[in-house]
């Protein structure tokens, strides 16, 4: 009789491809990136950096309601779109804006979804950072954690059905793990063999929940095999490292028609929320090691600049143009009015059904008549 | 009013006897109008409500119209076929999935075993295994799967093996089946079905007794329909699964062997429709599923009291069919509602609320409703019994209403 142990003598191995200098490790493989892909994958990443930064301020200065950063975890948003194609359909769980960046979603696109004015595709419904677009194959972010791995199985059950090349993959955090449909869906997609990749952005914290509390496991790339799903653990800072493990997982999902999970250690260097404050439950020098020695937009920059793709000067104008960009995106997005009261009403169903039209006229009637009780840049 | 009637150009009369129930449809029937099939309603007026995806625009004219009296056999004037009640829904599905080749069904042992009350029976070994989907006992994970496949292009009918059950799916219908269209800005649908047998059975335990309808009929962003004789199973399987919003379906344990005749011809019905069961003169009953069984048997006890109940099955639980409702309230000024739901926050409730708010004028009485009582259900037959409603009561309730 033998029991198998709670835990392995040995933690399951981190795949890395830079060191923390970013040169490239001796005798690690990866798959090789051009110019032009690791110059637009840092150029992004240094946009969602800023993004981020300015954002952020503009909720503290009450311009917007609510943000999320993603800083310390760009390499995984950047790198991950940056090995996927555009037929590959994303479900995200919220702080995976980089791929939609990637992809091709503009500033003031997200800027009118910060917004909540009437130029949002989502026609102001969803709080800011939600961002949903049909177009770059990015399902809506909705705030139930870890709803969206289901979805995501789902999704690969279809394209399976239509025999699409093309893959779900969809994103959590460590605490997304612990709910019952990361569970399922793991289960189910190794059933089904369905080609879904699930990328868990292990950062560490669950708002202040650490991992040491979300579970006893080492991590949550063991849980794949439980599933008799293929895993690997992946260093999240390291873009080169996410970008051949991605690429390799979608080559693996399509052909070999299975699920892959691939877990990226990661720091969530910012707060969980502009309503959170981290420094209340971490120490504040455990926040700015992980934000200066293991950036992972540093490290990326010291191997593109060793390969003489970039210098200084293009750093200093893409951070000018960017500053530049962001403000005008946000004073335009600012003056832009919000979406009319119909849109209350609307795309509850397909088409408005009578209860629905009743209530938006009886509503129509009251802020005729006390105008002044409702926001004057609203229109009725 | 002139945009109606030309709306109406293609509405095809039937037969002589019915042309004199005809009526113009209401204002709210108008958004719904759009190319497509023909549909039956509830008093024999046939009109293109539907808009159909599908290759086929087929032109179904059935003869059968709702059932009169207390029988469930519909009236017809070509033979049909006779079926039970299971089997009614199964060929709804089954023809769906042939029409359509982006229908499948997702549950717990609907594959090969062909479902706990075998509603998919047969459909695996026609379909494959990819098209009627096992699924691991992950409720709230495999309505996801459904959710997500429905955004990404599939019809996705998803079965709960006991509509209990779905309260651990809960968070996807409510969180996301309902809301993801609007979050999204309409740029996601989500054509699912969910589907599943509930309500009080033959001891089956008070977790297995449940009545969902009461716990889903808020949530902004679905429909939810009840069926009640295989007529109406087929016809509202089939209107469901080609709805383009999400519909949950609600079939009963106890009626799943009731046997009916339905047309050959293929039909659909509407989904927002409520069924005249028996017309009358002196009050309005009005009721669902199991329930319409228990008033019909004492629709007979009335009449031979004397008095002449009109019995409306309301099929549509969200929205509710105020316009027949409305009609009926407007003739007899009298309503009792009978219902299996609990006393509390139940489809009575806000029935008895939505009649009270539009047609308070109209009632000569209060509204009377009669549901089952705000606890468990226990396992005894005895006790389970009365924990929901008889005829008795519905009997003595309509004298006391019409005094």
């Amino acid at each position: 009789m033998r029991f198998i142990s709670e835990s392995s003598k040995e933690r399951i191995p981190c795949y890395r491809v830079l060191d923390d200098n970013g040169q490239p490790i001796l005798g690690h493989n990866f798959v090789q990136v051009s110019e032009e892909v690791a110059i637009k994958m840092y150029t992004d990443m240094v946009t969602l950096r800023t993004m981020d930064t300015i954002f952020y301020e503009t909720q503290r200065q009450g311009r917007i309601s609510f943000y999320v950063t993603a800083i310390g975890e760009e390499a995984i948003n950047i790198a991950s779109a940056a090995a996927l194609a555009m037929d590959d359909v994303v479900f995200p769980q919220y702080r995976e804006a980089g791929v939609l960046l990637w992809r091709g979603f503009t500033l003031q696109e997200f800027t009118n979804q910060l917004f909540s004015n009437k130029y949002d595709n989502g026609k102001g419904r969803q709080m800011p950072a939600h961002y949903g677009s049909k177009k770059h194959n990015y399902f809506t972010v909705a705030s139930t954690i870890a709803t969206q791995i289901s979805h995501a199985v789902g999704a690969a059950y279809s394209l399976k059905m239509d025999k699409k090349d093309a893959c779900a993959v969809t994103f959590f955090g460590d605490g997304g793990s612990s709910e019952g449909d990361f569970h399922a869906a793991l289960n189910f997609a190794a059933v089904t063999e369905a080609p879904v990749i699930f990328i868990c952005r292990n950062n560490g914290w669950a708002i202040s929940t650490p991992i040491s509390d979300q579970f006893r496991s080492d991590g949550v790339v063991v849980k794949g095999q439980a599933y008799g799903v293929r895993s690997i653990r992946v260093d999240g800072n390291d873009a080169l490292a996410i970008y051949s493990a991605v690429q390799t997982a979608r080559q693996m999902a399509l052909t070999e028609e299975r699920p892959i999970l691939i877990e990226a250690l990661t720091y969530r260097v910012g707060h969980h929320t502009t309503s959170d404050d981290s420094t209340k439950y971490r120490p504040t020098n455990e926040i700015e090691w992980w934000r200066v020695a293991r950036d992972p937009v540093a490290r990326f920059r010291k191997w593109i600049e060793s390969n003489g793709w970039w210098n200084d000067m293009a750093e200093s104008e893409l951070i000018n143009n960017l500053r530049h960009k962001l403000l005008h995106t946000i004073q335009v997005a600012e003056g832009v009015e919000k979406p009319p009261l119909a849109d209350s009403f609307t795309d509850v169903y397909d088409v408005l059904p009578s209860n629905l039209r009743e209530q938006e006229q009886w509503l129509k009637e009251i802020v005729k008549k006390q105008p002044q009780e409702y926001p004057a840049n609203i229109l009725v | 009013m002139a945009t109606l009637c030309q709306g109406l150009g293609v509405v095809i009369p039937l037969s002589s006897s019915n042309s004199s129930n005809f009526r113009l449809p209401s204002r709210r029937s108008i958004s719904a109008w759009k190319d497509g099939i023909f549909v039956v309603r509830s008093d024999a007026r046939v009109s293109q409500v539907l808009k159909t995806g599908g290759p086929n625009h087929e032109l179904l004219i059935p003869n059968a119209v709702a059932t009169k009296g207390g029988s469930s056999v519909a009236s017809t004037s070509k033979p049909g076929h006779e079926l039970l009640l299971f089997e009614a829904l199964r060929e709804g599905l089954e023809e769906e999935m042939e029409r359509d080749p982006c229908v499948c069904v997702m549950g717990e042992d609907v594959g090969h075993y062909g479902g706990s009350y075998k509603v998919t029976k047969g459909l695996a070994t026609k379909f494959g295994d990819l098209r009627v989907l096992d699924t691991p006992i992950a409720e709230n994970s495999f309505t996801g799967m459904g959710i997500g496949a429905a955004m990404t292009g599939l019809r996705p009918v998803v079965e709960g093996m006991n509509m209990g059950f779905l309260l651990l799916a809960f968070n996807q219908i409510s969180n996301n089946c309902g809301m993801l269209h609007y979050t999204s800005g309409g740029q996601f649908k989500i054509p699912i079905v969910i589907r599943g047998p509930g309500g009080v059975g033959r001891q089956l335990g008070a977790e297995h007794s449940q009545r969902l309808e009461s716990y889903f009929q808020s949530i902004p962003g679905i429909q939810m329909v009840a069926c009640s004789t295989p007529y109406n199973a087929k016809g509202l399987m089939k209107a469901a699964i080609r709805s383009e919003n999400p519909v949950i379906l609600f079939e009963h344990v106890l009626l799943y062997n009731l046997k009916e005749r339905i047309p050959d011809e293929e039909y659909v019905l509407s989904l927002e429709e409520a069924e005249m069961v028996r017309p009358g003169e002196h009050v309005t009953i009005l009721t669902y599923s199991r329930m319409r069984y228990h008033v019909m048997q004492a629709a007979k006890t009335l009449v031979n009291k004397g008095y002449d109940p009109e019995v409306i099955d309301i099929r549509s639980l969200k929205p509710f069919d105020l316009y027949t409702i409305g009609n009926s309230v407007k003739k007899t000024h009298r309503v009792l509602i009978v219902e299996e739901c609990m006393r509390t926050g139940g489809i009575g409730a806000s029935l008895t609320a939505a009649i009270t708010e539009n047609f308070h004028d109209y009632l000569d009485a209060p509204i009377v409703c009669l549901s089952s009582q705000d606890v468990p259900t226990p396992y005894a037959g005895t006790l389970e019994e009365w924990t929901v409603v008889q005829p008795a009561q519905i009997v003595t309730a309509v004298e006391q209403l019409c005094q």
